[in-house]
């Protein structure tokens, strides 16, 4: 048995909006957890779930090996980072952290040292004394982020907690969240819908979508072997291309190009999915582009174009190439990197 | 040039105003420190006399009444306890009502408040008989609790903190509940502090009303000994002057509550920001 174990979890609002379809997932301990999808997939509500902020309607969660569907949130043991923080408005940093502390009635000896540990940890010793408002943003996360370590839970949560950050500081809170959960050793479970961060933090990523989880794997594997058109092109950036096209005996045919000896023994109408990256220049190569658009991001150039149905393509080169609006590519695949998809299910079928 | 025009121009609207309101207590407290005879014959004084002390005494230990059971002291006494104690009730309950309407969602929380809402249109002095006869089976005329209770529901008070609470996040109670406070524990913790300034608002408000009240007091005392203030500008005899002396009096009490509480207030508002 694992350190957080959901088995067939359903969540139905009052309203009637099934939010979340008999997911089942474990975590072990130590393991950093990311739940990936797009707006409403039912993230937070499954986070909340394992919070205790929202009733289960069907299924069970255990942590530790306690079944927690009734128990209180403020006996689960569990500290949550929130998108927009929650610190106490009227407390200032010092008893943010020490609040959940003198909760649980220990000595105020022992929190002023938690309170100063981890205070250090996260660098804002210099400002215990002020109330939040006076924070900036990235210290107010640190804070939020102060507050769910202070008390060594036996998991965090984390709600989209660098939305509210700008660019630059995300990059960076991103990293020190990683560190910080690598020092720490804490089981987390981390929500977000960018799935740069997505990619960048997971030990294990659970790319959601409708209320079911689509694929529970590492990012790389996620990356390398989508099993859904959904997974295949909500994880990696810029997205996957996708054309239509039909699979017939082993011989995939698209429009203008075909591919013989498909691993793959489905036959009918399929979707082809090709990342920019696993593209390269060759003469008679099977895909024509007709360049738009280049952007140069330095190490790379991203290509944007139109296949000869029209159809929006890009393709992801090295930046020394020079490309030149309006120009025609001739691309190859690279190592057969393509995946196929069953046009109606949306699952992979080589 | 026209700007120097116009400020002065309110400058000197503002300083109308304020004299309409201030001279007349300004002559009341001047002629009250005259002699009877002396206002009776030169009529209202604008300037301060010699009399303060022997006539602001008087009227402070004077045993009024028909019985000649009550001074003015007594009645300050009487009305600082009413008026403290229907701030202090009336706070402590509208807190306690506005929190379990908005974080108790029972399906009729919407339907109760309402029901609360609806006592504004239904004043004490509608329901006057009632509640007396109430008091009066309880055998409370003639005390403090009689004086109190009836007046300490309020439904403003209540809105007014239910308004607040409706403002409050969510992310703020399942923050704090996740640090292991329990409902108890939120409301001390986290609703009481972030709604101070509110609280001294409702306490001074309710503090006045609770002063001015005429009369319910008047109903549910026959003792002498329950006078308050209010009642007392009605019944108090005496001299002219004497009257004035306990005006200025009865004023000091609201007047002081306000300059007190305002420092916080203000501070509060501030701080907290
Ligand atoms: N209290 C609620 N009552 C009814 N429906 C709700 C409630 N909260 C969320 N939902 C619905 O449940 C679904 C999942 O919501 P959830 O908040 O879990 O999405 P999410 O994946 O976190 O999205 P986002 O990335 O925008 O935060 C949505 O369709 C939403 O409308
Ligand atoms: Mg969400």
């Amino acid at each position: 048995m694992s350190f957080l174990d959901l088995k067939n979890i359903t969540k139905i609002y009052p309203n009637g909006t099934k939010a979340v379809h008999e997911t089942s997932l474990s975590i072990d301990e130590g393991e950093f957890m990311v739940f990936v999808g797009p707006s409403g997939c039912g993230k937070s509500t499954l986070l909340r779930m394992v919070a205790g902020l929202e009733e289960i309607t069907e299924g069970e969660i255990t942590l530790d090996g306690n079944l927690i569907n009734e128990v209180d949130p403020s006996e689960r043991d569990i500290a949550m980072v929130f998108q927009n923080y929650a610190l106490y408005p009227h407390m200032n940093v010092y008893n943010n952290l020490a609040y959940g502390l003198k909760n649980r009635g220990i000595d105020k000896q022992a929190i002023e040292q938690k309170v100063n540990d981890a205070a250090k940890l996260l660098q804002i010793s210099d400002y215990l004394q002020r109330k939040p408002s006076m924070l900036s943003g990235g210290q107010r996360q640190r804070v939020a982020m102060g507050r769910a370590i202070v008390r060594n839970p036996k998991i965090f949560l984390f709600d989209e907690p660098l939305s509210n950050l700008d660019a630059k500081l995300r990059i960076q809170m991103r990293l020190e969240i990683k560190k910080l959960q690598q020092k720490v050793g804490v089981t987390s479970i981390f929500v977000t819908h960018d799935q740069t961060e997505a990619m960048t933090l997971a030990d294990k990523l659970a790319v959601i979508n409708n209320g079911v989880i689509e694929q529970l794997s590492t990012p790389i594997e996620i990356y390398n072997n989508p099993k859904s058109l959904f997974v295949a092109g909500f994880i990696g950036s810029p997205q996957m291309n996708f054309m239509e096209g039909e699979l017939k005996n082993k011989t995939l045919s698209a429009e203008g190009f075909e591919i013989k000896n498909v691993k793959s023994d489905y036959n009918g109408e399929v979707t082809l999915g090709i990342r920019p990256e696993h593209l390269s220049q060759s003469d008679n190569g099977l895909i024509n582009l007709t360049v738009d658009l280049v952007e140069q991001l330095g190490s790379d150039n991203l290509v944007y174009g139109q296949l000869k149905d029209k159809k929006d393509f890009c393709y992801r080169c090295p930046g020394n190439l020079t490309i030149k609006k309006g120009s025609k590519l001739s691309l190859n695949i690279d190592n057969d990197n393509y995946f196929i998809f069953d046009k109606s299910s949306g699952k992979r079928v080589n | 040039m026209t700007r120097l025009f116009t400020s002065s121009f309110s400058h000197i609207i503002l300083f109308i105003g304020i004299s309409i309101m201030v001279v007349p207590v300004w002559m009341i407290f001047a002629s009250s420190t005259h002699t009877s005879s002396f206002i009776y014959s030169h009529g209202l004084q604008f300037f301060i006399g010699d009399s303060f002390h022997e006539n602001y005494l008087r009227v402070l230990l004077y045993q009024g009444g028909f019985f000649k059971e009550i001074t003015a002291l007594k009645m300050f006494f009487n009305s600082f306890i009413m008026a403290t104690g229907v701030a202090l009730l009336s706070v402590f309950t509208s807190l306690m009502a506005a929190y379990a309407l908005v974080y108790y969602r029972t399906k009729y929380a919407t339907f109760l408040f309402w029901l609360i809402f609806v006592t504004i249109l239904v004043p004490l002095e509608l329901r006057i008989f009632p509640t007396y006869s109430v008091m009066a089976k309880l055998n409370l005329v003639n005390s403090y609790f009689g004086l109190i209770v009836p007046i300490s529901a309020s439904a403003i008070a209540t809105l007014f903190f239910r308004q607040f609470y409706r403002t409050v996040p969510d992310e703020l109670l399942e923050s704090a509940k996740l640090d292991g406070a329990n409902t108890w524990r939120f409301f001390i913790d986290f609703l009481v502090p972030l709604s101070k300034t509110m609280i001294i608002a409702m306490f001074i408000f309710m503090f006045v009303f609770g002063y001015n009240q005429y009369l319910w007091p008047l109903l549910v005392t026959s003792s002498e000994q329950y006078w308050t203030v209010v009642m007392g500008l009605k019944m108090m005899s005496g001299s002219i002057v004497h009257r004035f002396a306990f005006v200025m009096m009865s004023m000091v009490p609201p007047v002081l509550i306000i300059i007190i509480l305002q420092k916080h207030f203000i501070k509060g508002v501030f701080q907290d920001k």
